[in-house]
């Protein structure tokens, strides 16, 4: 060693750059004895690897840390309770027990109660706070934001009022069906109900298997509870655009989930295509994303339209080919309208040999029978996996009895659930072609729709300028001077600005001329001035 | 030409062939040993550039090699360790040290991708050989062919796994096979469902006077319809809210009086914990609790949340009472650990002992809270359920007087217990802490009560005199029912914690099982459950430090079935006692 370092130094006695090698890298010398080969590569990576250890032993104490900027930012944790913190500082100098300032909130909890609300919201806040009415508050915000269906409430009122009594405590069963525990999923009698109404309402015979059913507080929770079964945090969900506005709240919130929007335009008539797919799938895996699943609501909300089969198989093979989950939410598949057929992602799976695995479906009873207040959602799942955690998770989201009690009468009351079907179909038939021709008058176009309570409407020539800022113009102009509120299209995650989709079913026939009345002001206004 | 071929070594050292390649060196090596000799000193300082180049590589590095001795070796390296040429030159410290590294950077992120497929396959396929079997002879037959099974998350697959615990699987025995007087007389009975049956004829009638004036306002106009069937506020109705926070007053003594305003309504207080363990704590922080602790809290507080619970022992020799240096003791431990204490989790009655927190306890549990700046949930679904003399104490009352900094504490409430309602699924959150009522209301959209159920509970809660009758008779029947299966208990040697809440007695069965350990514990457990079929909690599943300790509910018994549970419990305890 020593007589190396001898020999060198004079020869680079003009050149520093081989001593201060010498010096800097100290493992120079093991590189160049014998066992270099071996120990010149693996003490780096040793050192490497320590290093790493160290940064993550920091780093992991680090993001502890994080909860707390949001107790010491300045917005809104402090400034409600300034008076508070003024309270306890003089507590302060009385015990010698000194607070560190107010309790922080988990950052979840921070992220969710600032969480800034989109137009959505907003205008939903709108609508309940100033209503409508054509008697009390006839300059009131007419509500076409809220996918609810109105039109048939009399014929849920005139049975609830026959019958509630009898079928929450009938003769045979005692109170404690309906005031002791049951298990969380729902009570076998409504799953068997409810499968047969899933089956009527698809006008399929018998295919639903109530063992393969997870009743839930609404198809919300449902919803997340699959978001929670099918993914890890920081994986994602295909899901096509425009999407419902709450899916993002309902998969992404809690669980760490992440939605990756597969965008349709309207040259295609808003239909899904494969290559869109693909094209989002790849992009994702670029980005480092699993992708674990794709979403879709059919028919397709806000748009209305229905999947054929054929796009129904080549999701099935996609799904297949990449080895990714589907969730079909088929929450308004008895609100159709059209004369195209609705096909049921159980009937598919049902008629080809695909993997049953794979196929989740999410249904509710908000919408075809027009009972949001109830509260119904169902998880038909293929999986046991699936079925048997979601079982469990029903915990957090539970039916209450005397609710689920009253709807195992009403739904085997199959002469009322069968008339109830029929008249309601035909009334938001007639609705959607009322409204639409509406629109038409004032030359707004509706994408061509086969199903759901609302309208998808091109109000592209009334934006000014030709972006989402022009259509949140729009949009707000439609809710402070029409007062109608619609949910603009970027809310929908809409890759084209101008759509709104508007919902008729909380209309009664003769409001349709106000609504339409309403619009047809800002259109006046939009187009004299451009 | 020695450039462009040590170059070649540089660029693509795998692809060739290393016999070739070796002899390739040698020549090189050896044909430049007379250069390298005697350096020309313009070469190695004036051109930096050239220090990457193959000469002035071997410069370096000759004088100190007696070539006959070290030429195998060094040869040997040029091949495998392809950097050489670089750690040599001028850039070589740096590059010499980065391409190590980012080559066992890169190999780690390629191991890691490969593991995080990975894990869940083993549990999945192993579970479904017969179907993975199925599916892989039909991607023969069809074009589609399918890659294996579909995964689930690896969250779902740890929570469906079956009951492990001693608690969930004795539920589930006793639901399949039902003690009944007439039916099934060799049933299990049920002591290890926290229900109380023993009021509800009361509810049954004054269901049966005003159901359905209740949920369809009499007359039945349009406006019933809508209030029942639309969508509604997911966190309650207000008229709900302000009957349950005047319900709340009164059974927790009317000594505080509840704000309709901070009520938050979900489905039931399974929900309600849940939401306040998303709200209060993130991802890995924890919470400490007094242990004995109700099983189901496991669940609630951690699964899909993420969040740890430290039990904090509490011992029988002080009656399972809390004492604030043990909470300290184990808030330092988890620091240590480094783990972020988010808050105290206490059920106050607490379950399953039974016993009240004083005054004096609550004030220095706040203390403890303030001093840490964590926060309180206090668990206080058993307030109305007390039968002793002690008074309850809420939470709530200690604020108030106090007027300290409150928006540390949360309180759960619901109708389960003290109404004897769980069916209903009727949960509170009431939070004295804005940020955590704004972000718990924008929840409760995952777990909304009913509508129809909201108005029943409306009328219901909204007719006081049925209410304080009620609850009246619900306490005496407590007692009694309590009293008589702790006497009972008392004769076969059985001595209970003292209690004087909740629907339980925790029961000290310590000298009857035979290794002093929760092994014995759980085979007393077994006993019970199979030979004497009656479903007790043992004290393990609730986290008790001490073994031989388990949780019986009496109230969903009658009177005449208490002989008969203790019957059953004699035979085993005999046979405990003469195989010991």
């Amino acid at each position: 060693m020593k007589k190396t370092r001898n020999s060198t130094t004079p020869t680079t006695g003009g050149g520093g750059a081989t001593t201060a090698m010498r010096v800097i890298v100290p493992l120079q010398g093991v590189v160049q004895g014998r066992g270099g080969l071996f120990l010149g590569s693996v003490i780096p990576c040793a050192l490497f690897y320590f290093l790493q250890l160290y940064l993550k032993g920091r780093g992991g104490r680090k993001s502890d840390d994080p909860p707390a900027p949001p107790e010491s930012s300045p917005s809104e944790t402090h400034l409600p309770e300034v008076s508070t913190l003024h309270r306890v500082h003089s507590r302060l100098l009385l015990s010698p027990r000194g607070t560190n300032g107010p309790a922080q909130v988990s950052s979840r909890a921070n992220a969710i109660s600032k969480q800034v609300d989109g137009p959505y919201y907003v205008g939903l806040k709108r609508s309940v706070d100033d209503p409508y009415d054509e008697m009390n508050n006839p300059d009131g915000v007419i509500q076409l934001g809220m996918a609810e269906n109105r039109l048939s409430l009399d014929m849920v009122q005139e049975w609830l009022a026959e019958h509630t009594r009898e079928s929450i405590i009938c003769q045979d069963l005692s109170i404690s069906g309906i005031a002791a525990y049951q298990s969380f999923d729902g009570l076998m009698e409504l799953k068997v109900v409810v499968a047969g109404f899933m089956s009527q309402v698809m006008e399929k015979p018998q295919f639903f298997n109530p063992a393969q059913i997870v009743l839930t507080a609404g198809a919300t929770p449902a919803i997340e509870i699959l978001s929670f079964c099918l993914a890890d945090p920081g994986n994602a969900f295909l899901v096509p655009s425009p999407y419902y506005p709450d899916l993002d709240r309902d998969v992404k919130w809690r669980t760490g989930v992440e939605i990756v929007s597969v965008p349709c335009r309207s040259a295609d008539n808003f239909s899904l295509s494969t290559t869109a797919l693909d094209r989002a799938f790849n992009q994702a895996k670029k980005r480092g994303l699993k992708v674990r699943g794709i979403i879709i609501s059919n028919p397709s909300n806000p748009v209305g339209i229905l999947y054929n089969r054929e796009m129904l198989y080549s999701l099935l093979d996609f799904a297949t080919d990449k080895n990714i989950h589907i969730i079909s939410n088929e929450i308004f598949a008895g609100s159709t309208h059209g004369s195209e057929e609705f096909v049921s992602m159980a009937e598919i799976i049902d008629t080809e040999d695909f993997d049953r695995n794979r196929v989740h479906i999410v249904y509710g009873l908000s919408k075809d029978i027009s009972l949001p207040g109830f509260g119904i959602g169902v998880i038909y799942t293929f999986n046991e996996n699936v079925l048997s955690a979601a079982k469990k998770l029903a915990r957090f989201s539970p039916v209450s009895s005397p609710t689920q009690r009253l709807l195992i009468s009403m739904l085997s009351h199959t002469k009322f659930v069968q008339r109830f079907i029929k008249i309601n179909r035909e009334r938001v038939r007639r609705m959607y072609y009322l409204f639409v021709g509406g629109l038409k008058l004032l030359g707004i176009e509706c994408t061509k729709s086969n199903g759901g309570f609302y309208c998808w409407a091109d109000m592209s020539c009334l934006i000014r300028s030709y972006s989402e800022k022009g259509e949140l113009e729009l949009w707000e102009k439609l809710l402070n001077v029409a007062k109608v509120n619609a949910t603009p299209g970027s809310s929908c995650h809409c890759v084209e600005p101008g759509w709104f989709q508007l919902c008729f079913s909380t209309l009664r026939e003769k409001d349709i001329p106000v609504v339409v009345e309403r619009i047809r002001k800002i259109s006046e206004t939009c187009i004299s001035r451009s | 030409m020695a450039q462009c071929q040590t170059e070649s070594h540089l660029a693509a050292p795998a692809k060739q062939n290393n016999l070739k390649l070796h002899e390739h060196t040698n020549k090189i090596t050896t044909a430049y040993f007379p250069t390298t000799k005697n350096p020309p000193p313009p070469h190695t300082s004036g051109n930096p550039i050239s220090a990457f180049d193959s000469p002035t590589t071997h410069m370096t590095r000759n004088p100190d090699s007696e070539p006959e001795a070290r030429k195998p070796t060094r040869t040997g390296m040029r091949l495998i360790v392809p950097l050489q040429g670089i750690v040599q030159g001028r850039g070589g410290l740096l590059l010499g040290s980065l391409i190590p590294c980012a080559l066992v950077y890169f190999f780690q992120v390629y191991l890691k991708r490969h593991r995080s497929s990975n894990p869940q396959s083993p549990s999945t396929s192993a579970e479904n050989l017969p179907e993975l079997h199925r599916s892989s002879s039909r991607a023969n037959l069809l074009t589609r062919g399918s890659i294996g099974r579909v995964h689930v998350s690896a969250r779902a697959s740890s929570i469906a796994k079956p009951n492990d615990s001693p608690y969930y699987i004795g539920l589930d025995r006793v639901r399949e096979d039902p003690y009944d007087e007439m039916n099934n007389p060799n049933g299990i009975i049920q002591l290890g469902l926290s229900e109380n049956r023993l009021s509800l004829d009361l509810i049954e009638e004054w269901l049966s006077r005003n159901l359905s004036g209740s949920m369809l306002a009499e007359g039945g106009d349009d406006l019933n319809i809508r209030g029942i069937a639309t969508y509604q506020p997911s966190d309650g109705l207000m008229e709900l809210k302000v009957a349950m926070a005047g319900f709340m007053t009164e059974v927790m003594g009317r000594t505080v009086s509840f704000n309709p305003s901070s009520v938050v309504l979900t489905s039931g207080a399974t929900s309600a914990l849940e939401i306040l363990s998303f709200c209060l704590a993130d991802q890995g922080n924890a919470f400490l609790v007094p242990t004995p602790y109700y099983p189901g809290f496991d669940r609630d507080m951690r699964w899909r949340t993420g969040v740890e619970l430290i039990p904090v022992h509490c011992r029988s020799c002080d009656d399972f009472t809390l004492s604030i240096k043990a909470l300290d003791q184990a808030f330092n431990q988890a620091r240590k650990r480094g783990q972020k204490v988010r808050g105290v989790l206490i059920s106050n009655p607490s379950n399953p002992v039974g016993n009240l927190l004083s005054r004096v306890m609550l004030y220095d549990l706040l203390d403890f809270a303030r001093e840490r700046n964590i926060h309180i949930i206090s668990d206080e679904i058993f307030a109305g359920s007390t039968h002793g003399n002690e008074e309850f104490v809420s939470m709530a009352e200690i604020l108030n007087s106090e007027d300290s900094d409150r928006d540390r504490v949360h309180i759960i409430y619901g109708l389960s217990k003290d109404f004897s309602l769980p069916g209903f699924r009727v949960g509170v959150i009431y939070s004295f802490n804005e940020n955590v009522l704004a972000a718990s209301r924008k929840l409760t959209r995952f777990a909304s009560v009913s509508t129809p159920t909201q108005r029943l509970v409306v009328s219901m809660l909204s007719d006081t005199q049925f209410t304080q009758e009620y609850m009246k008779t619900n306490r005496e029947r407590i007692k009694t029912m309590h009293d008589l299966f702790v006497e009972g208990l008392r004769e076969l040697g059985i001595e209970s914690a003292k209690s004087s809440a909740c629907l339980y007695c925790f029961v000290d069965m310590s000298r009857f099982i035979s290794p002093y350990n929760e092994k014995g514990e759980l085979e007393l457990w077994d006993k019970l459950l199979n030979i004497a079929k009656i479903n007790v909690t043992p004290g393990s599943a609730c986290h008790c430090i001490e073994p031989g300790w388990f949780r019986c509910c009496y109230t969903t018994l009658n009177e005449k079935e208490i002989p008969l549970v203790i019957e059953r419990i004699r035979k085993v305890v005999e046979t405990c006692k003469l195989s010991g």
